[in-house]
């Protein structure tokens, strides 16, 4: 085959020589790329709380995450793509958290195990409880669950999987580490007379200047609920007695409902439209 | 020191709980008084005699094993001068009840001496106090926070003090119930964020102190030592965790090394304080119970169990109370049992996982564990967070067939009698696989040579220090809340308490594999009474009078015999005449806790390596020990 000239291998009708046949599969380099990289997870040994037991009970014999690849649990950092962030994330324990993070080797991923992890869960409304890893970090994926039972954990271990499969390396904005450069490390909060988040010091700077000039601060005020005091049975009570003087409620959430069906009927119109633009 | 001497050293005339109050009494007129409020106990003592009556107390009236001190914050309720409260609850080792004694102090200037020269227990909780409460503990030798940091702004535990998501004093807040519209506690706070400053916060002097004074006096950098003249060592400061493999959780420990000798070990802790007591002092008794769950996560129906005696104790103040149903308990003590023996799989696997035994111990203890938990799925409907039992029974039956689909095993779904499945665990495989586990670990050399002689801890130190559960009994101290102050059915199953020599940690490993025995032999009492009372009921009064319970005023302290060691609640009701019942107080006494006080004397002279094996043989849960 002295005569093959490797340029023509680009070209995708090139016949393959006799021999090689059954031995070439053309994929994308994204592809192979993702490939080997979602099966080869190996997430940060490190527990939080009770969702850490599950998240144990998950990589041990019964259910077993090794099976995607994820059975090195790393005790460092420096040697791990996946922080399973897995219980109560607590003020004090954001700091060693993002510091962790920080360590981790791009590309990275974290996984919001729990309740806790994804929103602050029970203990949500703890003076020394962070209201979910999401306030610091990136989460790519979010369990629900208090705690998340193992199938569900390797549910989310799957999904993580998925979205490391749509990846491409030629869009660089797709994600971060395929960009040009380093990226930015996330600030680490201080703990001060509570956490302080770097990001936040014009908005702290802000509030204490009102909380100097005797004006209100440190709530937000916001726009009160439109009760819908009409509830169904009661509309229902005065459709029944006739006596159309009251609420009219039924008139209400019967045009409130036409609105909702016409927006619907446009949107799937402007669809339509479009895929018939597109083919 | 064993039952004998702490008898003998008790006043002959007194051997009953009044007699030692009365005894008090008359020695200290005028300092020491009953407590006479309504629904309480014990005595009052004037804070300026605290420690002369805390040392009769223990070398008197042989009360020498403290197991509980914490604080209450009486704002409103009591008089000014007298509105911060300290509870201490002492134990005779040959058991009993509590003598409980109290101390006063007004709130907005709360100094009590120190009793850490007494009852070294008091240590952790004393800071814990000071953490929360403020109250200034003089005479302590290392007085600063311990679940918060080092600057924290104000004393969270108190009533006057307001979390940044702070809605209402009590739950069910009214933005929830009935209309349940609410704004999301983050759209609330202008930094989106659990943050709260305080008015006067100055950024530009913003200073981080939180870590200066775990290092304070530690000298660092400083010296290089020479050990008998012929080597020079340096002394060394080493952080463990709170990210560390081998703490168990985010527990984090500051050693001093000489060498590779630890000279100081000081435990870090609060890393997982998610302020359990704030928020179930905002919550209804009945809102607690799931989150007692999550105190010791491996344990949660031992944790029920605890909750709802403490609060059962404060119903039975009350005219209306019906005592527990008998089926009810025998389930309770199932739950209990299975639940130690799940607490101990886990631990020695774990203790193993320390020793170098990389997990393969772990993942066969874990494979019988699963079999349990599937039972507690199957009756409570969770395996980990059971929240099953509740005030005056439990809440479901079990149920005729173990039937699940979430429970694939070889693909098959899992269809069991539930009697079958139990007899089975319980006289076939658990036994098999002790005999097992304990034919390969217990005569193994490595094993024998890490763990015998290791992180000695000697009898009076372990009484000293409050420790509990197989800490304790590993060091000779056959104290169990099981025999020294029955609950539930305890007094009529027969069991033995197992107990060490040396005081080691194989001594300690040793328990742990006797008392899963003990609770096989207790399950197997167990199993018979389950027949005999198949169709009874297991919740006394009804749904209605369970789920809304009438809470008298008063105090309780629940405790029982969980896994690790005691778990006890205080709660205390004050009895909210509007309806909707909140405890006043509700305090978790955690094992692990203050087992933790003796890891620094036992480490002491020892390795680094060995310093999780120390660790792991006190075997500790993270969400219960910064709670
Ligand atoms: S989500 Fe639930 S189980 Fe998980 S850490 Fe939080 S409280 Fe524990």
């Amino acid at each position: 085959m002295a005569e093959l000239n490797l340029n023509d291998l680009h070209d995708t009708e090139f016949p393959l020589p006799e021999g090689l046949q059954g031995n070439f599969a053309i994929t994308s380099l994204s592809k192979i790329y993702n490939w080997s990289r979602r099966n080869s997870m190996w997430p940060l040994l490190f527990g939080l709380a009770c969702c850490a037991i599950e998240m144990i009970g998950t990589a041990a014999s019964r259910f077993d995450f090794s099976r995607f690849g994820m059975e090195v649990m790393r005790g460092s950092p420096r040697q791990s793509d996946l922080m399973i962030v897995s219980g109560t994330v607590t003020k004090k324990m954001i700091v060693p958290i993002v510091r962790l993070y920080n360590q981790m080797p791009e590309p990275k991923y974290v996984l919001a195990m729990g309740a806790c992890a994804s929103g602050g869960g029970p203990f949500k409304e703890g003076y020394n409880v962070v209201s979910g890893v999401d306030k610091y970090l990136p989460v790519d994926v979010y369990i629900p669950g208090c705690p998340p039972t193992p199938q569900a954990l390797l549910n989310g271990l799957i999904a993580l999987q998925l979205k490391i499969d749509g990846q491409s390396l030629a869009n660089k904005d797709d994600v971060p580490w395929y960009g040009v450069g380093p990226s930015e490390p996330t600030p680490i909060p201080i703990l001060g007379p509570d956490i302080i988040d770097p990001r936040q010091m014009d908005l702290i700077r802000r509030q204490t200047e009102l909380a100097a000039k005797g004006l209100p601060y440190g709530v937000r005020e916001l726009p009160p609920f439109q009760l819908k005091r009409s509830a169904p049975k009661k509309a229902l009570a005065s459709a029944t007695t006739g006596d159309t003087g009251g609420g009219g409620g039924v008139e209400r959430d019967a045009a409130a409902l036409e609105i909702i069906k016409r927006k619907r009927m446009e949107a799937l119109a402007r669809k339509k439209a479009r895929e018939a633009v597109t083919a | 020191m064993t039952n004998e001497v702490a008898i003998e050293q008790t006043q002959n005339d007194v051997q009953t709980l009044d007699q030692a109050i009365d005894y008090l009494i008359k020695k200290y007129p005028n300092i020491v008084s009953k407590d006479t409020r309504e629904g309480y106990g014990g005595v009052i003592v004037d804070r300026n005699h605290l420690i002369d009556v805390a040392t009769t107390l223990r070398d008197e009236l042989g009360y020498n094993y403290l197991s509980s001190a914490t604080a209450v914050d009486y704002m409103g309720i009591a008089e000014p001068d007298s509105d911060m409260e300290m509870v201490y609850h002492a134990y005779r080792l040959s058991g009993g009840s509590a003598l409980v004694f109290k101390t006063q102090a007004p709130r907005d200037n709360p100094v009590i001496p120190s009793l850490v020269s007494v009852f070294p227990a008091t240590d952790f909780q004393e800071r814990e106090a000071y953490d929360l409460y403020g109250i200034q503990f003089e005479g302590h030798p290392n007085l600063k926070r311990i679940l918060l940091w080092e600057g924290f702004y104000g004393h969270p535990m108190r009533k006057d003090w307001k979390e940044a998501y702070y809605e209402e004093e009590h739950k069910p807040f009214s933005s929830r119930w009935p209309g349940g519209y609410v704004h999301r506690a983050e759209e609330r706070n202008p930094y989106g964020k659990n943050v709260k400053y305080p008015a006067d916060f100055d950024l530009s002097r913003l200073t981080d102190i939180s870590e200066e004074s775990l290092y304070a006096g530690l000298g660092l950098g400083v010296d290089v030592q020479s050990l008998g003249g012929e080597m020079r060592t340096d002394r060394l400061v080493v952080n463990m965790g709170p990210h560390h493999p081998s703490t168990h959780g985010v527990f984090r420990m500051v050693i001093t090394l000489n060498g590779e000798t630890i000279e100081t070990l000081e435990p870090v802790m609060g890393y997982l304080h998610r302020n359990h007591e704030k928020i179930g002092e905002r919550n209804t008794y009945l809102q607690n119970i799931p989150f007692t769950d999550r105190l010791d996560y491996l344990s949660s129906m031992g944790n029920n169990l605890g909750y709802v005696l403490g609060v059962e104790q404060l119903m039975a103040l009350g005219s209306r109370y019906i005592p527990v149903p008998y089926r009810a308990e025998v389930i309770r003590v199932l739950m209990a049992e299975l639940t130690r023996i799940v607490n101990h799989l886990w631990s020695i696997g774990f203790l193993l996982n320390d020793l170098g035994a990389f997990f393969t111990p772990m993942l066969y203890a874990n494979n019988e564990r699963e079999k349990i938990l599937d039972f507690f799925e199957a009756v409570a409907g969770s395996r980990l967070m059971c929240n099953y039992m509740r005030f005056g029974g439990v809440f479901k039956d079990l149920p005729e067939r173990i039937k699940s689909v979430a429970n694939l095993v070889n693909d098959r779904v899992r269809d069991f009698n539930t009697m079958e499945y139990l007899t089975d665990i319980i006289t076939e495989r658990l036994p098999r696989f002790l005999d097992e586990y304990e034919y390969y670990l217990s005569e193994n050399e490595i094993i024998k040579s890490r763990c015998i002689g290791v992180g000695v801890l000697p009898p009076d130190m372990a009484i000293a220090y409050g420790a509990v559960g197989p800490l304790l009994r590993g060091s000779g101290i056959p104290y169990d809340v099981r025999r020294a102050e029955p609950y539930s059915i305890y007094p009529e199953l027969d069991f033995d308490i197992p107990t060490g020599e040396n005081g080691d940690i194989y001594d300690r490993y040793l328990v742990r594999m006797r008392e899963m025995r003990e609770s096989l032999r207790i399950l197997r009492q167990i199993l018979p009474r389950l027949e005999a009372t198949k169709g009874q009921e297991v919740w006394a009064g009804g749904k209605q009078g369970a789920y809304s319970p009438r809470i008298p005023v008063g105090e309780a302290y629940g405790r029982v015999e969980n896994p690790k060691g005691e778990l006890g609640y205080y709660i205390v009701s004050a009895g909210d005449p509007k309806g909707t019942q909140n405890p006043w107080r509700y305090h978790i006494r955690a094992p692990s806790f203050t087992n933790l006080t003796c890891l620094g004397p036992m480490s002491k002279g020892h390795k680094v390596a060995d310093v999780v094996t120390v660790l792991g043989s006190i075997d500790i849960v993270l969400g219960e020990t910064d709670r």
